[in-house]
């Protein structure tokens, strides 16, 4: 008999498993990962290229966690980002390690991602430009807002490969208040 | 046997430090700020000469010469000089104490035979001294008091037991006493050392208090004075040297293990902990290797420090095998002994490992954290620390919608003070769906920042018909539109 792996719930039918290596795609990869930090509690890792122009804003993403919990690591390179997330996966100090991601991801390095996230108990999020995944990923997600004259919180969230369950697509917004991630509309195909 | 004592006093200890630094010809001074005015601090004997004096306002100094060089004087690293000088001195006994701020005792009981005597020690102390290019003047006396009044007042060397004689000439300034007495003994007409020691000690106590009666009776070693040696800083360091050469990994890390309980044992007893350490290894060939690792907090626990002695170790060429080896900890900060608590520290301390190990790999000022700052632009509303130097504090309010991401701003064709209803952004084509604002942000004046030339700037919440949530702004003085941050 086999256990069930830890996971959380983000979404209703959607459980994400937990030290496994996910990514998530899309103009509103940045949100998602805010989202899944805020469900996870305890320090965590954003690894970014010192290159890359796109900061991180604390005072934006003070609504979603405390950026006390915020260690940001600027490697130069992405080998040197990847080393870095294994290295920090493994210690098992943090809960979530972010990685943005600028290149394509090679098999073995998603691979050794997530053998990492395995051995150390910790879960780990790439940040991919489109397409650039690795097949060893366990979900990716493809997140962007999307345009309600209404609301202005809204996002389409969808997984596009998920390795132990099904694909689905939702509509989510971000609730202030409660700091989670709510449903709008059921989920559609 | 009865003591002796030298007393070294540099006159010019600053200028000449100064001028072996980069020497000048002609008359020179260096000048302190002091009491809203450039005064000068140390001079050259040049300088001297020409009628300057220590103290003296710049103006008046250039006007009485007008091709005075100066610069400005540093009083720490003349003190840093001075203890420099003073482990020098330790050539001639191991008794070497500061005398001020610029002399030095040496207590040479029992020593000076070692080079000669005395006559040739103090000979052989000008002769270097002069060589490096610092004026000295040297007495030597049975007492500390007697010793540093013939240094500054007299000349030569008294000889054991002639205290009282050697003194009763030189002036009572040479007593060491603060100036307001000296002038008050000499209102009296009390000039010599001699005039003083002719009068009962009650009633000189009972005038001048107790510091002239007992600079007098150090003076002559009735009371005693001790020279007090500089302590020899700690160093946490040891090293091995062993029989026969390793190489593998696992026995350098063993090897290492050894060295970091001792050192960790000294830094215990120092109450302190290591922030950088350095371990050299020493190949058969004489080539060395060297380890450095940083450490994200002080520690002294010889268990968590090894593991992060891994990866450069095993980094390391051994060649034909490594026969030495040595472990510094170069930089060591204070760390009192702290009640654990089991609930918080052992995460803290995981954490603080994690951030050493990447440290060793990217550089520890490459893995920082965001501190609140005070300011309402937008790039300025929070400052970026290494985590290894910065605690978490503050705490974080958005008062106003601010964007996920912030970049440098990038400009968009557009007119007017709405939105525009269409644009291109990064080879896109976005419509504006709803635009929120405008929020005017105004300049801090009082900085200087490039970007912030174009004045004001009226900051748009734009959420694109295409998904795309964009933080845009207008800056009605030099009309212009920029995105300068994505939502979501």
């Amino acid at each position: 008999m086999t256990r069930p792996d830890p996971h959380i719930t983000l979404l209703p039918g959607a459980p994400l498993r937990l030290a496994r290596c996910h990514e998530a795609e899309g103009p509103g990869a940045t949100g998602f990962a805010l989202a899944l930090a805020a469900m996870l509690d305890g320090p965590l890792l954003w690894i970014a290229q010192s290159w890359t122009p796109e900061q991180l804003n604390p005072v934006g993403i003070s609504r979603y966690i405390d950026p006390a919990r915020l260690l940001l690591v600027t490697p130069k390179d992405q080998d040197d980002a990847l080393a870095v997330a294994e290295d920090a996966l493994r210690a098992g100090a943090v809960r979530l390690v972010i990685v943005e991601v600028t290149k394509p991801l090679s098999l073995l390095a998603g691979r050794r991602l997530q053998l990492a996230a395995e051995a150390g108990r910790t879960t780990a999020l790439c940040l991919i430009p489109e397409g650039a995944g690795s097949n060893a990923a366990d979900t990716r997600w493809h997140c962007a807002p999307v345009f309600d004259p209404a609301d202005s919180t809204h996002a389409r969230w969808e997984i596009i490969k998920n390795k132990k369950g099904t694909l689905a697509a939702f509509t989510v917004h971000w609730d202030e208040q409660t700091r989670r991630i709510s449903l709008v509309s059921p989920p559609g195909q | 046997m009865s003591k002796r004592v030298v007393s070294l006093w540099f006159p010019r200890l600053a200028s000449d430090r100064a001028l072996r630094v980069r020497p000048v010809s002609g008359p020179f001074a260096l000048t302190l700020h002091e009491r809203n005015t450039e005064r000068l601090y140390c001079l050259n004997s040049q300088a001297g000469a020409q009628g300057l004096s220590c103290g003296m306002g710049l103006a008046d100094a250039r006007a009485i010469c007008p091709d005075l060089q100066t610069r400005p004087a540093d009083p720490p690293a003349d003190a840093r000089f001075l203890r420099i000088l003073a482990r020098w001195a330790t050539r001639y006994c191991p008794w070497v104490g500061l005398d001020g701020r610029d002399g030095l005792s040496l207590d040479i009981t029992g020593s000076a035979h070692l080079v000669g005597g005395e006559a040739a020690l103090l000979d052989d102390l000008h002769m270097r001294l002069t060589r490096a290019g610092l004026h000295v003047r040297s007495g030597l006396a049975d007492t500390r008091g007697a010793a540093w009044a013939i240094a500054h007042y007299g000349k030569g060397i008294a000889p054991p037991g002639a205290a009282r004689s050697s003194l009763t000439d030189l002036p009572v300034s040479a007593l060491r006493l603060p100036e307001a007495t000296v002038i008050a003994l000499q209102r009296l007409g009390l000039r010599t050392i001699g005039e003083l020691l002719d009068l009962p000690r009650a009633s000189l106590t009972r005038r001048f208090g107790r510091d002239v009666v007992m600079r007098l009776e150090q003076a002559l070693g009735d009371q005693p004075e001790q020279v007090s040696p500089l302590p020899d800083p700690p160093r946490f360091a040891a090293q091995m040297t062993l029989p026969e050469p390793i190489g593998l990994t696992a026995d350098v890390m063993a090897g290492t293990g050894r060295l970091l309980e001792q050192v960790c044992t000294r830094l215990a007893e120092a109450e302190a902990g290591a922030r950088a350490l350095r371990l050299t290894l020493r190949r058969v060939d004489q080539a060395s290797c060297e380890v450095e690792l940083r450490l994200a907090r002080p520690l002294r626990d010889a268990r968590r420090i090894l593991p992060l002695f891994e990866r450069g170790v095993s980094a390391v060429d051994a060649g034909f095998g490594i026969d030495q080896l040595r472990l510094e900890a170069t930089r060591v900060d204070p760390l009192p002994a702290q009640q654990l608590s089991p609930l918080r520290s052992a995460d803290q301390d995981t954490l603080n490992d994690l951030i050493t190990r990447i440290g060793s790999r990217i550089g520890l000022d490459n893995i920082r954290r965001f501190l609140p700052a005070d300011s309402h632009i937008p790039e300025r509303a929070f400052l970026i620390a290494p985590a290894a130097y910065s605690d978490p504090s503050g705490s974080w309010v958005a008062l106003r919608p601010r964007p996920l991401r912030l970049f440098a701003p990038e400009p968009i064709a557009g007119q007017g003070p709405r939105p525009p209803r269409r644009f291109r952004w990064r080879r896109m084509s976005l419509s504006t769906g709803r635009a929120t604002g405008p929020e005017r942000i105004a300049p801090e004046w009082w900085l200087s920042d490039e970007s912030w030339r174009t004045g004001m700037r009226d900051y748009w919440q734009v959420e694109t018909r295409q998904g795309r949530r964009l933080w845009m702004y207008y800056t009605p003085q030099s009309p212009g539109w920029f995105v300068q941050g994505e939502f979501a």
